[in-house]
């Protein structure tokens, strides 16, 4: 478990990026931070591998304080994937994703075998392992970066918007394949975004943040969906416009959901037979 | 022999040009100038001695600083500043100036002491530029991966940043070689003596004959700067580099441009 | 000191032809430089021929280039327009490079807005692409004009007398002033022209004030 204890962070330029922050992240799930950009999700994520030391608070890992870890230490044990990916543009796929298990001294027939091994865990084929970055798709470079992260079989995985520069529909299979990994590895997860569906789709518990790094709610989307905690959140999550508010509509002997505006937002089927 | 003094070289361009470069080319070749004191292999000697003590001298100067200015971010304002300013000084002077206040016994040292001063600014702008240009998230993924600040330098911003480093190298290079024709006026000989003393001689041929020879060993050396930095360029970033000729170099030239020939 | 004082003609008098001869090669460059720059910023195979001639010519020592020009041209080498076309041979080698990389930095998307409210490729150059790649063509005027102040000295060896005359003389009389008033007045006036190029570019281009000097990391690099 991940526990935040009124944790505030104020940069030397005098900005709060985060103000008495305080949570529980369970272990085994996975917290989406959603929020607008500059609201600190990025700060609260970057804290718990201290890229960002907390000005006050204390955050603890299992129990264990981490400002007492030696930051390098504590950065090699948890899995990092970012935006872009940001793969060494002059080392190979394979270099890649080995590259923390060799700075922990493993050697480097046994880090390449085990990179392989992961490249099958995030759906990336084999014979990719030679290329370089440069040479790969955005969606492909982020698979990359996954398995990268996954390299030293972590236990927490840190996500800062990883997604967040790929194509709608390479968007959409990326999603579906970390909720299949998340299935199969039951990592802690924390992830970062700014897009509510994402959050709502990844989530166990979900956060929304306002400036600041204030809660506006959390939950599990369920529970958001059913009450926002105010109008932020239901101007946020959608449901002000009607945007969540669906509505069935007769076309052609079919159903189609409409929302509030009078958009169409699917087609109602049977369950099982969708 | 054929001497000939620059006012003479008027007009015909045609045949007279022709026999000056004959002229040129048959004093290079002339044996009597391959051997002895003052031969062509010992100004060439010179000519690299200097160089190279000046480059290798400024090079363990301004690369060790130019990686920690530009690891660290701290200190580029003042860097900028230095290598703009360094840019206005006039070498030639410079030269005459630090030989008077040394002295004429030390004007080896005191020479060498220009050369660097000259070396310093372009290799300190390509070192810091060349880590300066990495992806700042290229950087970050590294940290937050676990690696060291030495780790990071080394195994990411320095391989990184090693065409940069290279093409200020160069230009680092290509400037004292241009400024080292130039310590014949002080008695130092290299490849600038026989112009300086074919000025006084008004011998054309021996002149021109140098000059041709400087000028081949500048353009060698930048040659080999040219193939260094093309090797320099790690494989996966050369793979990924859109083969557009608008990206294709211009982060060289930063370097190049921070100085200028003497 | 003194010899300052009782000089003070002569550094004077020095320092005019100095900023004669310097400016011309500044001028006549930057003229030179606009179209073979645009040239190989248009297109890719005359880019890679200007470029690599231009680096060529850049690469000669300055002493060599006075040497051996002018058999090549034809003149007396111990005549102004040795230097000037030697040094204007640089200001090109520079500039050209600069400004194709200039006309590179300009963004995409104000190219094809211009296109598409109806500008015709000349005018889109004068009124679009040179202005807004003005900076970078500034940051490359400066280098040029700084560079040629200093190499101008060099012009004393073959006789042509600027502020290089105080270096040689004072150096042959042992009269370290004299010596030390020529860097000094090399750097005024390179710094002179540096002030005047960068109140000159405030002027024209009085969209960059708000952002101040060269905006890029390579300009950066390169002021």
């Amino acid at each position: 478990m991940i526990e935040f204890r009124s944790i505030s962070k104020t940069f030397p330029d005098g900005t709060t990026a985060v103000d008495d922050f305080s949570l529980q992240l369970p272990s085994h799930q996975t917290t989406v931070f959603v929020g607008s950009s500059g609201c600190g999700k990025t700060t609260l994520l970057r804290m718990i591998n201290r890229m960002v030391d907390a000005s006050s608070g204390e955050l603890e890992i299992d129990g264990e304080n981490i400002s007492t870890i030696e930051p390098v230490k504590l950065r090699r044990r948890i899995g990092y994937v970012m935006q872009n990916s940001g793969l060494l543009p002059h080392r190979r796929v394979i270099d890649n994703i080995a590259t923390v298990p060799r700075l922990n001294g493993v050697p480097k027939k046994e880090a390449h075998a085990r990179a392989l091994e992961l490249m099958d865990t995030v759906g990336l084929d084999r014979s990719m392992a030679e290329r370089y970055p440069a040479q790969l798709s955005g969606g492909q470079q982020q698979r990359v970066g996954v398995a990268r992260g996954l390299a030293v079989d972590p236990n927490i995985l840190l996500m800062d918007e990883p997604f967040g520069a790929v194509d709608p529909i390479v968007r959409a299979d990326l999603q579906q394949e970390l909720l299949r990994l998340q299935r199969e590895l039951d990592k802690t997860v924390v992830f970062v975004t700014h897009d509510i569906d994402e959050a709502f789709l990844l989530g166990d518990q979900v956060v929304i943040l306002e400036k600041g790094a204030r809660i506006a709610q959390k939950g599990s989307p369920e529970e958001i969906l059913a009450n926002p905690a105010s109008d932020f959140v239901a101007s946020f999550i959608g449901a002000d416009r009607g945007k969540r508010a669906l509505s069935i509509r007769e076309v052609d002997g079919s159903s189609i959901l409409v929302d509030g505006d009078g958009n169409v937002a699917g087609a109602l089927t049977e369950e099982g037979t969708a | 022999m054929d001497t000939r003094d620059g006012d003479g070289a008027d007009g015909a361009a045609g045949s007279g040009l022709v026999n000056l470069f004959f002229d040129a080319f048959a004093w290079i070749l002339d044996p009597a100038n391959w051997e002895g004191r003052g031969s062509i292999p010992q100004r060439i000697g010179e000519q690299l001695y200097f160089t190279f003590a000046a480059m290798a001298v400024a090079s363990a100067i301004a690369v060790p600083l130019g990686w920690l200015i530009g690891h660290t971010g701290r200190g580029r304002d003042i860097a900028v500043a230095i290598t703009g300013a360094a840019r206005a000084l006039p070498s030639f002077g410079l030269l005459f100036l630090f030989v008077m206040i040394a002295g004429v016994l030390l004007r080896e040292p005191s020479t060498i002491f220009v050369l660097v001063l000259l070396a310093i600014p372009p290799i300190l702008a390509g070192a810091y530029s060349g880590l300066e240009v990495i992806d700042r998230r290229v950087v970050d993924a590294a940290r937050a991966m676990g690696m060291t600040e030495w780790q990071i330098l080394w195994k990411v911003e320095v391989p990184l940043g090693l065409p940069l480093l290279i093409g200020g190298l160069r230009s680092a290079t290509l400037q004292v070689v241009a400024t080292v024709v130039l310590v014949a006026f002080l008695g130092l000989g290299a490849l600038g003596f026989e112009i300086v003393q074919g000025i006084a001689l008004r011998s054309y041929d021996q002149m021109l004959g140098s000059a041709i020879l400087i000028i081949v060993l500048a353009l060698l050396l930048d040659a080999i700067f040219a193939i260094l930095e093309r090797f320099a360029v790690p494989r996966g970033v050369r793979a990924g580099r859109i083969p557009d000729v608008r990206t294709a170099s211009s982060g060289r030239r930063a370097t190049a441009e921070a100085s200028a020939t003497t | 000191m003194t010899w300052v004082w009782e000089n003070l003609d002569l550094i004077g008098r020095l320092s005019l032809e100095h900023l004669r001869l310097s400016a011309i090669p500044i001028l006549l460059g930057f003229v030179l430089a606009v179209p073979l720059g645009w040239v190989a910023y248009r297109y890719r195979l005359t880019r890679g021929l200007v470029l690599t001639v231009v680096g060529l010519l850049y690469t000669i020592p300055s002493l060599a280039l006075f040497v051996a020009l002018p058999p090549l041209l034809g003149i007396p080498y111990t005549s102004e327009l040795n230097v000037v076309i030697a040094l204007t041979i640089y200001a090109v080698a520079i500039m050209a490079r600069s400004i194709a990389d200039a006309l590179a930095s300009v963004d995409l998307d104000i190219k094809q807005a211009a296109t598409a409210v109806g500008y015709s490729p000349w005018r889109r150059f004068w009124a679009v692409e040179f202005p807004l790649a003005g900076p970078v063509v500034l940051a490359g005027v400066r280098v040029v004009a700084v560079s040629t102040v200093s190499l101008l000295t060099i012009g004393v060896v073959i006789g042509i007398d600027t502020l290089g005359y105080l270096f040689t003389n004072g150096y042959q009389r042992g009269i370290l002033a004299e010596v030390l008033s020529g860097v000094v007045v090399t750097v005024l006036i390179a710094l002179l022209i540096d002030r005047i190029l960068v109140a000159l570019g405030r002027a024209l281009m009085p969209w960059t004030r708000a952002t101040a000097t060269a905006p890029t990391v390579q300009q950066g690099a390169a002021s």
